[in-house]
């Protein structure tokens, strides 16, 4: 028996799954090559049509997801595009398979380098094309993963995804991979576990090389190769503790949040990017809690309509419920080409609103479209970094000018209540400073990271990173306290509100608002519903 | 046929015009008889509107400025068609069904 091995990568799908490895990297079947071009030629065109139809056929029984991405894939197959520069080289003298695959790496190779993760990701869309027609090419007998198996390989093919029987279990574990893939949204959509980045150290599996058992902890992104029997029993703990957990969430996801004594509870979703709400149901939630704006920050700083209409976007889908957009928090681990500066300490640097005050024609322009926005919804802002009331007071002033500018201009607007995060601890220590704010979010992950002097992205001090400490509880219970005193709304919108470990700590601090990834809503308001307060 | 026509619209779509959006975007290209192409800026390159592989290879992100342009017969529909559907954000979420 081989030496259990671990390795280490990133989810893409939470879940668990404990089966016989099955190597995606075989060798490619072989190809006969035909006498003549023009048997080459029909060689080439039934293998298409027969790829094309084998995914006609899949499309029948897809879900709208899946059924996206096959007509994607047809609609490359159909494209004399792709088959006019093979039929072309086979015109040259070459076999039907070496044309294809000719023509398809280069597709391939412009995709990898883009410098957009979603076009990379589409990669392997075009990997599974290439490999459609050249199995329908050698009509192959491609032996079939056994039931349950993990599919470990550098990345899985999209159809290969959905040809697979996934009722009997299994998983997926990549030595590359994305979780912006399509695979990705499928086994997140499917509930199978996946892990992505596991890195090219791994064996290769095969029959001269069984690796026997592996377990896929596709919660924590990791795998234990040939794992010794004290691994297995563990890793079926945590399995069966995670299932119990999940079938148990899931009851209460279109249910109102509630503790067990009761009080009711607020649970509201983060959002990081515009595609985040096609996957929530806005009843599920009680509105969002924390949309980041950074993703509108790439390469480019964004004008005032592209802000506007993505804005506007979630506050139409949030409808009547409350959308709270935070201004641009650039800088920290967030660097923006164009804004942020080079810092030897970025946390304790030029970031969030210091960043945007410092380069206020920035922030101007963000304030205009978050005003014209707010006539489309329930708009709540809040400026991120904020340390002395003098930051909120200029931030305020400032939508204070635009609004009245964008009204001289006859231009619709309104202006949306205007709150804080709480994230540095002197407004934490000292909120009275802040009596005048329209709420206040306290943003968890920096408040830890700056009361216990451990950077969030330090591993070596990840044990001290905890919201848990006494230390960080009682400011976080001061700030409630503050706030109730003041009529003062006070919510949370860290990862630690929807980590069900610290929900407990944060209710008994007196919170009864969290905003949580959208990933862990049933996870959380299932939390909820063990509390005693 | 001398008609022509030519637009700009705005890509809103969060992931711009790739896969289900081009797909969209091609096969109501192709209900045209006129040539039509698309690029990411005026002086092009220009790219075949009804080819999924070329309008793929543009890669145009959100917040491009996509130009369409048609000659033929129907020109001026087809440029309208496709702004029209680029304006409706590619009828993403509320026309997410499939109707195969």
């Amino acid at each position: 028996m081989p030496e259990p091995l671990r390795l280490q990568g990133i989810s893409a799908s939470a879940g668990y799954a404990e089966g016989p490895l099955f190597s995606l990297d075989r060798a490619a079947s072989h190809y006969t090559v035909k006498a003549t071009a023009a048997d080459e030629r029909a060689a080439l065109e039934a293998a298409i049509g027969i790829a094309t139809g084998r995914l006609g056929g899949l499309i029948e029984t897809a879900d709208s997801e899946a059924a996206g991405i096959l007509e994607f894939q047809i609609a490359m197959l159909e494209d004399d595009a792709l088959s006019g520069p093979a039929l072309a080289a086979i015109a040259s003298g070459q076999p039907a398979d070496a044309a294809w695959r000719q023509v398809l790496d280069a597709e391939i190779a412009g995709y990898e380098a883009s410098d957009q993760d979603y076009f990379r990701a589409r990669a392997a869309d075009l990997h599974d094309i290439r490999d459609q027609v050249l199995r329908a090419l050698s009509e192959d007998d491609e032996s079939t993963a056994p039931a349950g198996a993990i599919f470990y390989g550098e990345d899985l093919a999209p159809t290969r995804f959905l040809e697979t029987d996934w009722s009997s279990g299994g998983g997926i574990a990549l030595k590359a991979g994305s979780a912006a893939s399509h695979v990705a949204m499928l086994a997140r959509s499917r509930g199978v576990p996946m892990v992505v980045g596991l890195g090219a150290a791994g064996p290769s599996a095969s029959p001269a090389n069984p690796v026997g058992i592996a377990l896929l902890d596709a919660e924590h992104g990791g795998i234990v190769l040939s794992p010794s029997p004290a691994e297995i029993e563990a890793f079926r703990r945590s399995s069966s503790s995670f299932a119990a957990r999940r079938d148990k969430a899931e009851t209460y996801l279109a249910r109102p949040a509630m503790t067990k004594a009761g009080t009711a509870v607020r649970v509201q979703v983060n959002i990081a990017d515009l595609s985040d709400v096609d996957g929530i149901d806005i009843a599920t939630c009680d509105g969002v809690g924390l949309m980041r704006t950074e993703f509108l920050f790439g390469k480019t700083l964004p004008d005032e309509e592209t802000q506007y209409r993505a804005y506007r976007k979630v506050l139409e889908w949030a409808g009547e419920k409350p959308v709270t957009i935070r201004t641009v928090d650039a800088g920290g681990d967030k660097p923006v080409p164009g804004l942020t500066v080079e810092e030897a300490n970025p946390f304790l640097g030029l970031r969030g609103i210091r960043l945007s005050l410092a380069r206020p024609e920035i922030l101007r322009v963000q304030i205009r479209a978050l005003l014209r926005a707010g006539i489309h919804g329930n708009l709540k802002v809040m400026f991120p970094m904020i340390a002395v009331a003098d930051e909120y007071a200029r931030a305020a002033a400032l939508f204070a000018e635009e609004q009245a500018g964008l009204a001289a201009r006859g231009v619709a607007q309104k202006t949306p209540p205007l709150g804080i995060m709480v994230e540095v601890p002197s407004v934490a220590i000292a909120p009275e400073a802040f009596a005048d704010v329209a709420f206040f979010s306290i943003g968890s992950n920096d408040l830890t990271q700056y009361v216990m002097a451990a950077a969030r992205d330090n591993t070596a001090v990840a044990h001290l990173n905890s919201v848990r400490h006494p230390a960080v509880l009682r400011l976080i219970a001061s700030v409630v306290a503050f706030g109730r005193e003041q009529r003062i709304p006070v919510s949370l919108c860290g990862d630690a509100g929807g980590d069900p470990a610290s929900i407990p700590g944060l209710l008994e601090a007196g919170l009864r608002d969290l905003s949580v990834a959208p990933a862990q809503l049933a996870m959380a308001k299932a939390a909820i519903a063990d509390v005693t307060v | 046929m001398s008609a022509s026509a030519e637009a700009t619209v705005l890509i809103t779509h969060a992931v711009g015009l790739h896969a289900r959006p081009s797909v969209k975007f091609t096969k109501l290209a192709k209900t045209f008889a006129a040539e039509v192409e698309v690029a990411l800026a005026a002086n092009g390159p220009w790219f075949d509107a009804k080819s999924i592989v070329k309008v793929m290879a543009a890669k145009a992100p959100k917040g491009t400025l996509l130009h369409i342009r048609a000659k033929g017969d129907g020109a001026g529909e087809a440029v309208g068609a496709l702004v029209e559907l680029v304006r409706r954000d590619f009828d993403e979420g509320a026309d997410h069904a499939r109707t195969a």
